[in-house]
């Protein structure tokens, strides 16, 4: 799908790529200047959605490019959102420790458990990551200094170096757009290296890779741990975003919502794992701003999403592109 | 840890292993015939116990509600095949679980508009309340038993059905290798319904039976689906058999897992974090054992043949 992106032959199609991302990016960028001062609420919706959207981006570089469908995803954001939290609870609250040790956290997580989901394929590996995202949310449950089931307020957001810069809404904001920023340029070097070639050769075909002489298990390996490290620095940011962490975050509905982003925006598609998530935030939230019963109208979309428009958002933007052509 | 409570809570087991079989029974089946991921399989195990309410409510008679409701579930899953799941075979199996994870938000969402989001009830019917002595000491509710009893029933009926029948052939067969048996001849649009509309009403039949013992509620059938995919797994897609023995193995292992974890730990650990730790680890035990079986066979415990 972004082989047009990626293929140096199709420059028109280059530049048309390339404009999506930078209005994309360029609007998140201006953003808090134009919903005008005293918005916090505007812009902790947006700084939800960048949350998510980095988390996406992890999930699409396994799940779009490496053909390996995580439905535990929720782990990790939860391991980063409670290494921030139990950081800060023991008086570590500052970003350049805490934030290092989330990405390590989940990081860790993720080399443990794709040793083990790695050896199975298709549902079973579904399955197998759901089987470690419960046992994530159960052990995150069973924290009882640290809330338990309930979870636990942060005092204060991290400080950076020694000051508390983050208080800031802006300064936070700008933080976490830098940070979806340098995931998004990351997981766009990542598919269009040789490492992401291979990737996505295992994906279409791992006997065929494994023929080449490539060793698909340790480069799914190592995609998955980025994955889940990518995860992890989502889970800090959420942390820091609400001030709370809660086992709730890892629930396996959360990796459905995961899921479904991705689905939404376009499988494979870097600029979708943005929008998808966008779309999927700021459409739950308008919808259940308008109804509390929002979900009666949230689920028949999905549905006609997997009939009526493949290919989530991006898909539908290249058929009408193609249409006026 | 007395033998009394152990025995109690090995029927507890068996009951609740019983109730997760008839659950993951019409999962696999459609799962290994139509190779279709039906996430709102457990919605059909809430709507389930939601229309044996409703009917019971009208009719005042638990037989006429336990057959209405079995109808009822057989419609509304017969219509949601027709109206969108028949859409879903071809395509891939993420698509499939989008598409019924919209499903599942609306239908949840939709019980809430219709019967209100407070847990509703179900009396269990006056001949069959009470308790009997099962041992000097040892009182156990009947309706528990009836569960056990018709569980175990319908699973000897499938294993008929699967082993004896012309359709349960083709079934098994389908499980195998489903474009094949499509090539031979055989309709396999009406195979997948027939599949689909008695996977649908166990499921239903599931629901009505728990309900005089749990509360209705939206919902409901989300825990108990991510268990019955836990159970299909473990026990090999496609493979009725193995459905069988996993739910009792999951029944089995997650309820005295819960009831004994702390007493286990308390033989090795300080009162305190044992009573702490005990409750996770119990949640955990099946998706570990699930991890395990995985671990050592990829493909689950009874592998349908021609699956990987």
């Amino acid at each position: 799908m972004t082989d047009a992106a990626l293929s140096p032959k199709s420059r028109p199609a280059v530049l048309r790529w390339r404009m999506l991302p930078l209005a994309i990016f360029g609007l998140l960028a201006v953003a808090p200047f134009l919903t005008g001062g005293g918005a916090d609420y505007a812009l902790n919706l947006l700084e939800r959605v960048m949350i998510f959207a980095i988390a996406v981006l992890g999930l699409d570089l396994i799940v779009g490019f490496g053909g390996l469908v995580s439905f535990g995803h929720a782990a990790f954001i939860g391991l980063g959102a409670y290494a921030a939290g139990i950081l800060a609870f023991h008086g570590v609250g500052d970003m350049l420790l805490a934030m290092p040790a989330a990405l390590a956290l989940s990081a860790l997580f993720a080399a443990l458990t794709g040793l083990v989901c790695l050896r199975t394929r298709g549902v079973y590996f579904i399955m197998i990551t759901l089987a470690f995202g419960q046992m994530a949310f159960f052990t995150a449950s069973s924290l009882a200094p640290y809330g338990g089931d309930d979870g636990m307020t942060l005092r204060m957001r991290s400080t950076v170096a020694g000051f508390n810069l983050l208080a800031n809404e802006r300064a936070f904001y700008y933080v976490t757009f830098a940070a979806v920023l340098l995931v998004y340029l990351l997981c766009r070097m990542l598919v269009a290296s040789r490492f992401g070639r291979v990737l996505r050769g295992s994906k279409e075909n791992p006997t065929r890779m494994a023929a080449l002489g490539f060793e698909v298990f340790r480069y799914q390996l190592v995609a998955y741990v980025v994955s889940g490290a990518i995860g992890g620095l989502a889970g800090f940011l959420l942390a820091n975003a609400t001030n709370f962490v809660s086992p709730a975050y890892m629930s396996w509905q959360r990796s459905g919502e995961l899921i479904v982003m991705v689905m939404f925006g376009g499988i494979g598609t870097l600029d979708g794992a943005v929008l998808g998530a966008a779309a999927y935030i700021l459409l739950s939230e308008y919808l259940s701003q308008w109804t509390e019963h929002w979900a009666l109208i949230f689920g028949p979309l999905l549905v006609a999403v997997v009939l009526f428009a493949r290919g989530g958002l991006i898909g539908a933007f290249k058929r009408l592109r193609r249409r006026r052509a | 840890m007395s033998l009394l409570l152990l025995i109690v809570q090995t029927l507890n087991g068996l009951q609740f292993g019983v109730l997760l079989f008839l659950i993951a029974a019409g999962l696999t089946l459609v799962f290994g015939v139509m190779d279709f991921i039906n996430l709102a399989h457990g919605v059909q195990y809430m709507l389930g116990a939601y229309f044996a309410v409703m009917f019971y409510a009208l009719t005042g008679s638990f037989v006429l509600a336990l057959l209405l409701a079995l109808l009822a579930s057989l419609a509304f899953g017969l219509l949601l095949e027709f109206a969108i799941f028949r859409h879903l075979y071809e395509r891939d199996h993420l698509e499939q679980v989008i598409a019924t994870f919209g499903i599942i938000l609306f239908l949840n969402e939709g019980v809430k508009v219709v019967w209100g989001a407070s847990p509703l009830s179900l009396p269990v019917p006056e001949a069959l309340g009470g308790s009997v002595v099962l041992m000097p000491g040892l009182l156990y509710p009947v309706w528990r038993i009836v569960i056990i009893v018709s569980g175990l029933a319908v699973a000897l009926l499938l294993y008929v059905l699967v082993t004896w029948t012309r359709v349960g052939m083709l079934v098994r067969a389908g499980a195998s290798n489903a474009r094949m048996v499509s090539v031979l001849g055989v309709d396999i649009r009406r195979l997948f319904m027939i599949v689909f509309g008695f996977g649908t009403m166990l499921a239903g039949f599931a629901g009505i039976m728990i309900a005089p013992i749990l509360s209705v509620q939206p919902g409901m059938g989300d825990t108990v689906l991510i268990l019955a995919f836990v159970v299909i797994v473990i026990g090999g897609i496609g493979s009725i058999r193995g459905a069988f023995l996993a739910a009792l193995l999951i029944g089995l292992v997650d309820t005295l897992g819960r009831s004994f974890a702390v007493d286990i730990l308390r033989l090795f650990m300080a009162p305190s974090p044992a009573r702490t730790v005990g409750p996770a680890i119990a949640s955990m035990l099946i998706y570990l054992l699930m991890a395990v079986v995985l671990y050592v066979r990829p493909a689950g415990l009874f592998p349908a043949k021609g699956r990987g």
